[in-house]
């Protein structure tokens, strides 16, 4: 037990470390200035983990699927902008360090709101309810100037010149070290919540919600608090964001957010704690990253999010767990070879998909937009046949491969597996 | 001096059909009660009405004087009465020792809690590894309850349905699929823990009930057609003609 | 009065139109569990192909064609998709139409551009029907009207007549019960599911010239149709029609009474400005909030009747 308690700190003290280094590597010593666009970009990947974990707490271990997510979020997003104006115009002394407490007030007081409506219900109504109220609160957020500034949005100022450590929080880096703090001060209270009684219980509604009754609980408040708690969290992902960004819009609060937040905890993994932290990550820079490249990045992420709800309902995490058995019988070496065999058939597939992918795109949007298809000095005219056919032959003749090489791997790795089971047993 | 349970002229119909026709029974405190009768004669739908999963038609049920009848579950769990389920209801995701735990957090006071660390709760944990100790669980603590064996999840549920001190215990069919020295294991466990309680169980296997049993109802059709001791219970005509059949006596 | 019933026969037209799409929706998440989210997509998929055949084969064409081909892709989808992923259970099931939805409006915007497209009426019902008090009623209205009569009635007829149907109806309330009877439940699901988007392409083909074809139709359609589901209630096609008219009713009067809440109050001495407490809601005008009402709708029912009007089980 203690061995896997020490584990488990190394990692967290080898993120951190990794954490703090990070815009060092991303600095350019002859400017003497870390790259704005890097530290920006990790920034936004701190507080989208912040944001995947609070509706992992919803999701994965309260078993509530929640298509409007968003709304705590931007709500605290809100809130946070106008305690910033708010201070500023009082004139009052309060420290930017604290301030993302103002959304995380703001996402628990709405979710007391909003979830007294929802966990009314569990599951699919419980989906419903909360698109409902996702498009409402996103549509009110277009219409009231009071509250939300309708299209343009709340701006705020970060540089309120109240610190506890005498920094500015003008300079990107500055706000990047603000973010990592919160992050890991939210993420350990949330890793610390799933053991508490509501955070055990949670889970154990989510499980059997009949015998949840018989234990003397009421699965209906225990998924209210869960709710709450989770809301308190997304306000403080949405208040690193009214900080970083400077303005909260009505994006904040879309379905679009919340889709995010979705995609992120589900490629990432649901059914560990850890997951969305990695799903955050992958999210954030397919979409900082790939739309620099394409139009059609949410195309690749979709296909993604519907492959992994086809074929690896764990996520990312899960995955990685299923290799934990081989890991212990020290086998995971046989499995590079068999992987080897289906990444090649895999990567012509995904070529031929993208290739396909952006030539449509390129005919339809680009065009419309002036751009050409180019990569690297070379252009191709998506109106010529080669491309297509290139691009269809490898994703069919890859499909076909991955097809043929994935039964092969299947026999190693059930081999392998069943190797597993009857070490353990063995070990009993 | 009142009844622990009391179920006074229950009906309960579903639409069209009368599936509990009347059904009167009273069982005072620290009675072992047996409840037999053929498949579909609504024992495990007594069950339900009483443990609040359905609602009643007309009459009354009351634990200890007070009326339940309109309570949804927990609340009646609350009040201290507690059931084991026909197919075993237990937490599957969480091992074996979290399964126990999460059986005694409300009786213990924690609610809700956001704050309180369980690993940190010595008295709570303490009585957790007590518990375990007496269903004799004890090796296999960390290990995920959905991967026990059929007969250890039986007894893991009863351990569950009797962790938060409920005086009352509802046992749906507690030896149901098990082997003849399982059942023997599962008959000392359920004699242990009904010590001093009011136990109320539905079972088939006429050994169990006749060894347990203080008092046994027969529930024909919705009716309860014979509740006695199990002597007189064997003897009786109607119930052999019913249910029985004339090779028992 | 000229207005009232104006509305009242395009508020009428609309509910038909939402009809088509609500009932095979209902169908599928009675029988199937599904809440498909894709089933909107099939809206949009319908009027998009219908434009483009109607561009090579004309208008007739597509009306008979489109349908078809969302009636293959919904084969496709139960089949290779659904299907596998069934085990996994209903969130499984949820996600996966979810992330479908996103891939087709995706892959529409890719295919035809960002922009709407110019799906037009057909030269031959482009005419004024009739008029009353001087406001026309469109004869492509009617055409609409009588296409939806006719699916209802065919839909009311396979249902009650034929043996499939009766199975369907056993599996809108009593799913489980209707597989362990034997029948061919996987096979009677295809079949739905594949129906059911057929529908959805064919209210598409004829809806998408009535409103605009764009890539966001189906973001827009869809919350309106899954409250008008939720709203008939589950394992109902009848409380599932009232309130598809219902919707459609009162979303169209929503657009054509320019007044606000604001206005009825002041008319009881109430006066209401934009600087009043809530004075923001309550003086903006009726068509704007009418914007809000289906999701309104949709979570007072769910929160307050999850049965909604004549379901026969919660949702």
């Amino acid at each position: 037990m203690s061995t896997r308690k020490s584990s488990t700190l190394r990692w967290w003290i080898a993120g951190l470390a990794l954490a703090l280094a990070l815009p060092w590597f991303f600095f350019d010593w002859t400017t003497q200035r870390h790259s704005g666009f890097a530290l920006t970009m990790f920034s936004e990947i701190g507080l989208v983990i912040v944001f995947a974990l609070s509706f992992n707490m919803q999701m994965g271990q309260a078993g509530l699927l929640s298509f409007g997510h968003a709304i705590l979020f931007g709500l605290g997003g809100y809130c946070t902008a106008h305690a910033l104006n708010a201070i500023k115009a009082a004139g009052v002394w309060f420290p930017m360090e604290l301030v993302p407490l103002a959304g995380g007030l703001g996402g628990l007081g709405f979710g007391v709101v909003f979830g007294y409506i929802a966990t009314k219900q569990r599951a699919t109504a419980f989906a419903m309810i909360t698109m409902g109220l996702g498009e409402l609160v996103g549509a009110a957020a277009l219409m009231f100037m009071g509250f939300f500034g309708g299209e343009s949005g709340i701006p705020t100022d970060r540089v309120i010149d109240a610190s506890l450590f005498g920094a500015s929080y003008s300079a990107p880096w500055q706000v990047y070290y603000l973010v990592v703090a919160w992050m890991f001060v939210s993420m350990i209270l949330m890793r610390l919540h799933t053991q508490t009684p509501l955070g055990r219980m949670a889970n154990a509604q989510r499980d059997n919600f009949e015998r949840t009754q018989f234990v003397g609980y009421d699965p209906q408040l225990i998924r209210f608090w869960q709710f709450v708690a989770s809301g308190f969290f997304a306000g403080i992902a949405g208040a690193l964001y009214a900080i970083l960004y400077e303005i909260v819009t009505f994006d904040s609060l879309a379905a679009a957010k919340s889709s995010t937040a979705l995609l992120a905890a589900y490629i990432g993994g649901t059914g560990g704690f850890f997951g969305p932290v990695l799903g955050a990550i992958l999210v954030v820079l397919l979409q900082s990253g790939l739309s620099l490249l394409s139009n059609s990045w949410v195309m690749y992420v979709g296909v993604l999010f519907i492959v992994m709800v086809m074929y690896a309902p764990g996520g990312i995490a899960g995955i990685l767990a299923g290799h934990a058995p081989i890991a212990r019988i020290g086998r995971l070496r046989e499995l590079a070879l068999p992987y080897v065999r289906i990444l090649l058939p895999g990567l012509l597939c995904v070529f031929g998909f993208v290739l396909l992918v952006e030539l449509t795109s390129f005919m339809t949007i680009g065009a419309a937009q002036g751009k050409a298809f180019k990569i690297g000095a070379m252009t191709i005219d998506p109106k010529g046949a080669p491309a297509w056919l290139l691009g269809a032959g490898a994703l069919v003749l890859g499909g076909a491969w991955l097809r043929f090489e994935s039964r092969g791997f299947a026999r190693v790795w059930n081999a392998l597996i069943d190797a597993a089971k009857a070490a353990e047993e063995a070990g009993k | 001096m009142t009844a622990a349970l009391a179920l006074t002229d229950v009906h309960k119909s579903f639409g069209e059909t009368k599936i509990i026709r009347g059904v009167t029974l009273e069982i005072p405190k620290g009675q072992r009660h047996a409840i037999i009768g053929p498949n579909g004669a609504g024992k495990t739908t007594l069950f339900n009405l009483i443990s609040g999963r359905f609602r009643i038609s007309s009459g009354a049920i009351a634990l200890n004087g007070q009326r339940i009848d309109h309570l949804p579950p927990h609340e009646i769990n609350r009040k201290g009465l507690s059931r084991s389920f026909q197919i075993t209801s237990i937490f599957p995701r969480m091992t074996v020792f979290e399964n126990i735990r999460c059986g005694l957090l409300w009786s213990r006071g924690y609610k809700y809690s956001s704050w309180h660390l369980l690993g940190r709760q010595r008295a709570l944990n303490e009585a957790s590894e007590a518990l375990l100790e007496r269903l004799n669980l004890q090796s296999r603590r960390d290990v995920i309850a959905g991967l026990l064996s059929y007969a250890e999840q039986r007894a893991l549920e009863i351990g569950i349905t009797i962790g938060g001190g409920a005086e009352v215990i509802l046992l749906d069919e507690p030896t149901a699929g098990m082997s003849h020295s399982e059942t023997e294991h599962a008959v000392a466990l359920i004699r242990s823990v009904s010590e001093g309680k009011t136990l109320l169980m539905v079972e088939h296997d006429m050994s169990v009930v006749f060894g347990l049993a203080d008092v046994v109802s027969v529930v024909v059709y919705g009716e309860v057609i014979a509740s006695d001791v199990p002597g007189k219970i064997r003897a009786n005509r109607a119930v052999q003609e019913a249910y029985l059949g004339t090779e028992a006596a | 009065m000229e207005v009232f019933l104006v509305t009242l026969l395009n508020g009428l037209v609309y509910g038909m139109l939402l009809f088509m799409l609500a009932s095979g929706l209902t169908l599928i998440f009675s029988m199937m569990g599904v809440l498909n989210f894709a089933h909107a997509s099939a809206f949009m998929l319908g009027a998009y192909f219908a434009y483009t055949i109607s561009l090579v084969a004309g208008f007739w064409v597509g009306l008979l064609v489109a349908p078809i081909l969302c009636g293959l892709i919904g084969a496709g989808i139960e089949k290779f998709g659904l299907r596998r992923v069934h085990r996994n259970g209903h969130v499984a099931e949820l996600l996966f139409t979810f992330g479908l939805a996103l891939v087709i409006e995706k892959a529409v915007q890719m295919t035809w551009g960002l922009l709407a497209v110019p799906y037009r009426i057909p030269a031959e019902l482009d005419f004024p029907l009739f008029s009353i008090y001087g406001t026309h009623f469109h004869a492509y209205r009617a055409f609409m009207l009588l296409v939806s009569a006719a699916m209802f009635g065919t839909i009311w007829l396979a249902l009650t007549r034929t043996r499939v149907g009766l199975v369907i109806q056993a599996s809108l309330t009593h799913p489980e019960m209707a597989r362990a009877l034997g029948h061919d439940v996987p096979r009677v699901f295809t079949l739905v599911f594949a129906s059911g988007m057929a529908l959805a392409g064919l209210a598409g083909v004829i809806g998408g010239n009535y409103q605009t074809t764009s890539p966001s139709m189906a973001v827009t359609m869809g919350p309106i149709v899954f409250v008008v589901v939720v709203f008939g209630g589950l394992g109902s096609l009848t409380g599932c029609f009232i309130a598809s008219l219902l919707m459609g009713l009162i979303q169209t009067f929503a657009v054509v009474l320019d007044y606000s809440v604001a206005d009825l109050l002041g008319k009881l001495g109430l006066e209401i400005t934009k600087a009043s407490p809530f004075g923001e809601l309550l003086t903006m005008p009726l068509p704007r909030i009418g914007a809000l009402l289906p999701y309104a709708l949709l979570v007072m029912i769910l929160w307050l009747r999850p049965r909604g009007l004549m379901g026969t089980r919660d949702t």
